[in-house]
C-alpha cells in the first residue's frame, strides 16, 4: 500500500447523496480477477447523464471526490475503492460514509474525510473553480480562500495510511495472541472451533 | 459479582476479542468464513505472491453463486454445461482451482448442496448461533438470523481472514429495532424489514449493529428471520441478529455441519445465554406495532422509498428534506413513475422470485400457494424462480412446488444469486419493471436501465399472475386492514 500524507488538487464536485457502490462500480464489472482497470466502469451510469462532472474536462485525474451523505452504501464491493484508484482518486469528502466502504477505503489508501454538510457545501464550491487541499499529519482541509476545516480520522488508520503498513502483515505477528485464543475456544466452545461435516 | 448487564452483541463480540489495543480497535476472532467467486481472487492471489497460507481451511467453505447461469449445468448426455461468457468463467474457474488450492472445501456447481452462500451456510450448519461469520458480500448479516455476528467484508478483508482468521474492528454501536404484536394474514417477513427500513432510512443503521427482538421476532420462523437480518444492510447497519431460542436450535439440529454429542450439548447451553440481559442499554432503538405493517413494495431507487401497496407514489415535494427531493425526483424519473399513481396501478413485465434475502422453502411455498391455478398474466414477459439451493430445489421439487410454477407459466431454475444483481445472464431489459423478491432497487441493479419494485415472494406471485403490482390479500381471501 502506498503512503499517503498529503492530496493537492481539483475535485469532483458530485456531491449526490446515499450513492451505493452499484453506482460506483456496477456489478457486470465485477468479473474482473485483478484489481487494475476498473476506472473505465466507475459511475458509468452516472456517465450517461448529459453534463456530469465525471466527463467534465477541468476534472479529469482529480484525485478528490466530493460526495454526499452516506457514500458508498450497499454492496460491500472493494471494487469500488479499486475503481476509484484507477480513476485516480485518493480522497474522498463526505458528510458520512457507510461502514463497509470507509473499511475497504483505508485498505487501499484511500482517504475518507467526514465533514459537516456546511463544510461539504463550501468544498463544493470551491471545486468548482480551485483545488482543495488535505493534510492528513494535520487533520485538515484548506482551499485557497482560508477555508481551514479539521476532520476526525482513527488513530491506527492514520498511522496505516501515513506509513502504508500493510494489516495482514501486521496481524500475522500476533499470532502467538491467535493460538492462544483458539485454544482457548477449543476448551470452552469446541463446537466453534470445529467444522466438519457429518 | 455482579456484572454490567450486556446485549446480545456485547456478549458475542465479547466472547471473541483476541487481543485489545490502545487505539479501541480490538483483534477478532471469526469462526466460519464464507468464500464465493467474486470477491475472492484478488485475495487468493495477493497470499500467493506473500507465499502465505489460509490459517484455518476448515473454518472456511466455498461455494460459487453470483456468476452461475441458472439455466441446465449438465445437458442430456449428463456432462457438464460451459459457461458461455467468458470472464463469468475465468472467476469460476478462478475459484474452483484457488480453494483446493488453498486446502479449502470447494461445494461446485453440480453439487446439489451448491447455493447462494447465504442460503448454503445456515443450511449445512455451518454457520451458528454465537460464532462470528464473515463472507465479501454485505448481505452476509443475513445469518444473525440464527443469532450469529455475521458482517459483509471487502476482499482485503477477504485476504485478512483467510491469512490470521481474524479482523481488526472496532466496536459497533448497539440499536434495538423491537417489533410487537401479530402480523397479519398477508404480511410476511420481508414486508416487516422492508417497512423497518422505510421507518430508519438506509443510513438509521450506519455505525450500529441492529439487534431485532420483540414478540414479532419470537413468533417468526428462522427463515423469515433470516430474511429479516439479511435485509439490516439495507438499513445501513453491517450486522443485524435476533437472540437464538428453541427454534433456532430446532432448525440446526443434524444439519451436516452442526455441532453432535456432547458438543451439542455444550453448544446449547450457551447458545441459551445469547439474549441481551434485562436492562442492557442500546445506543438508539425504535419500536414498531406489527398492526402498522401492510404488504409494502418499494417504488423507487432506494430500500428506503417503501410505501404500503395500498398507497400511492409519493410527491418529492412531500419529503421535508430538501436533498430527499432532489433524490426522489430523480428516482421518479428513472422509475418513469408520476406522483399519485396508485401502487396497484404498476404493470410490470418481469418477476423475479429468488435472491439470498427470498429464495427458502418457506418463501418457495408461499409464492406457490398464490399462483396455483392461477396463470400468468398476458403482460408478463419473463418470470423466474430461482431457488436458492439445489436442496432447496430438491425439497421443493418433492412438494411439487416445481410443477405448480410451471403450470402456472413460471420457469423453474437452478440455484444462484440470478436476477437479484444480474452477474449472470438473468437480466431484466433497460425501461421494464420488475417485482422481486430480491434486496436491492438500487439504479441499474438488475440490468443496465431495470426498474425494480422489492416485495415478497407471495406478492411477486401476485404480481405474475395479475400483471401488476397487487395486494397479495385480494388473491389469498385475506382481510384486508
Amino acid at each position: 500500500m502506498k503512503p499517503i500524507s498529503h492530496v493537492h488538487g481539483r475535485a469532483i464536485p458530485f456531491g449526490r447523496k446515499n450513492v451505493d457502490t452499484d453506482v460506483v462500480i456496477p456489478a457486470h464489472w465485477l468479473k474482473t480477477i485483478t484489481r487494475e482497470g476498473l476506472g473505465r466502469g466507475a459511475f458509468e451510469a452516472v456517465r450517461k447523464e448529459p453534463g456530469n462532472v465525471f466527463d467534465d474536462p477541468a476534472y479529469a485525474g482529480a484525485p478528490i471526490l466530493i460526495a454526499g451523505d452516506n457514500f458508498g452504501c450497499g454492496s460491500s464491493r472493494e471494487h469500488a475503492a479499486w475503481a476509484l484508484l484507477d480513476m485516480g482518486v485518493t480522497c474522498v469528502i463526505a458528510p458520512s460514509f457507510s461502514d463497509i466502504f470507509s473499511g475497504n477505503a483505508f485498505k487501499n489508501g484511500i482517504l475518507t474525510v467526514a465533514l459537516p454538510q456546511e463544510q461539504v457545501d463550501r468544498l463544493l464550491e470551491v471545486a468548482r473553480t480551485d483545488a482543495i487541499d488535505i493534510d492528513l499529519e494535520a487533520q485538515t482541509v484548506t482551499t485557497p480562500f482560508q477555508d481551514r476545516f479539521t476532520f476526525a480520522v482513527d488513530p491506527f488508520r492514520k498511522h496505516c495510511l501515513l506509513n502504508g503498513l500493510d494489516e495482514v502483515g501486521l496481524t500475522l505477528a500476533q499470532g502467538d495472541a491467535i493460538t492462544a485464543h483458539e485454544a482457548r475456544i477449543a476448551r470452552d466452545l469446541p463446537f466453534l472451533s470445529r467444522a466438519v461435516a457429518a | 459479582m455482579t456484572s454490567t448487564p450486556r446485549t446480545l452483541y456485547e456478549k458475542i463480540w465479547d466472547a471473541h476479542v483476541v487481543e485489545r489495543r490502545d487505539d479501541g480497535t480490538s483483534l477478532i476472532y471469526i469462526d466460519r468464513h464464507l468464500v464465493h467467486e467474486v470477491t475472492s481472487p484478488q485475495a487468493f492471489e495477493a497470499l500467493r505472491t506473500a507465499g502465505r497460507p489460509v490459517r484455518r481451511p476448515d473454518l472456511t467453505l466455498a461455494v460459487p453463486d453470483h456468476n452461475l447461469p441458472t439455466t441446465a449445468r449438465r445437458d442430456a448426455a449428463g456432462n457438464r454445461v460451459p459457461i458461455a461468457d467468458p470472464e463469468s468463467a475465468n472467476q469460476l474457474g478462478t475459484l474452483a482451482k484457488n480453494a483446493p488450492e488453498f486446502g479449502i472445501r470447494y461445494i461446485s456447481e453440480v453439487d446439489a448442496e451448491q447455493g447462494i452462500v447465504h442460503v448454503v451456510g445456515p443450511e449445512q450448519g455451518f454457520s451458528l448461533p454465537g460464532a462470528t461469520i464473515v463472507c465479501g458480500d454485505s448481505h452476509t448479516s443475513c445469518h444473525g438470523g440464527l443469532g450469529a455476528l455475521a458482517f459483509g467484508i471487502g476482499t482485503t478483508e477477504v485476504e485478512h481472514v483467510l491469512a490470521t482468521q481474524t479482523l481488526i474492528l472496532s466496536r459497533s454501536k448497539t440499536f434495538a429495532v423491537r417489533v410487537d404484536g401479530k402480523l397479519a394474514p398477508g404480511v410476511t417477513p420481508k414486508d416487516v424489514v422492508l417497512h423497518v427500513i422505510g421507518v430508519i432510512g438506509t443510513a438509521g443503521g450506519t455505525g450500529h449493529v441492529i439487534e431485532f427482538c420483540g414478540s414479532t421476532f419470537e413468533d417468526m420462523s428462522v427463515e423469515g428471520r433470516l430474511t429479516v437480518c439479511n435485509m439490516s444492510i439495507e438499513g445501513g447497519a453491517r450486522a443485524g441478529l435476533i437472540a437464538p431460542d428453541e427454534k433456532t436450535f430446532a432448525y440446526i439440529e443434524g444439519r451436516p455441519y452442526a455441532p453432535r454429542g456432547a458438543d451439542w450439548d455444550k453448544a446449547v447451553a450457551w447458545w441459551r445465554s445469547l439474549r441481551s440481559d434485562p436492562g442492557a442499554k442500546f445506543d438508539k432503538s425504535v419500536h414498531i406495532d406489527a398492526a402498522d405493517i401492510q404488504p409494502t413494495v418499494t417504488w423507487g431507487t432506494s430500500p428506503e422509498d417503501v410505501v404500503p401497496i395500498s398507497g400511492t407514489v409519493p410527491a418529492p415535494a412531500s419529503f421535508a428534506d430538501p436533498s430527499k427531493q432532489q433524490a426522489a425526483q430523480v428516482s421518479l424519473d428513472y422509475m418513469g413513475l408520476e406522483p399519485g399513481t396508485r401502487m396497484t396501478d404498476i404493470t410490470v413485465q418481469n418477476v423475479f422470485i429468488g435472491s439470498c434475502t427470498n429464495s427458502r422453502i418457506e418463501d418457495l411455498r408461499a409464492a406457490a400457494e398464490v399462483v396455483r391455478g392461477r396463470k400468468r398474466a398476458a403482460n408478463v414477459r419473463w418470470a423466474i424462480v430461482v431457488p436458492g439451493s439445489g436442496l432447496v430445489k430438491a425439497q421443493a421439487e418433492a412438494e411439487g412446488l416445481d410443477k405448480v410454477f410451471i403450470a402456472a407459466g413460471l420457469e423453474w431454475r437452478e440455484p444462484g444469486c440470478s436476477a437479484c444483481l444480474a452477474m449472470n445472464p438473468d437480466k431484466v431489459p433497460a425501461g421494464e419493471r420488475c417485482a422481486s423478491t430480491s434486496n436491492r432497487n438500487f439504479t441499474g441493479r438488475q440490468g443496465p436501465g431495470s426498474r425494480t419494485h422489492l416485495v415478497s415472494p407471495a406478492m411477486a406471485a401476485a404480481a405474475a399472475v395479475t400483471g401488476k403490482l397487487t395486494d397479495v390479500r385480494e388473491l389469498l381471501g385475506a382481510a384486508i386492514a
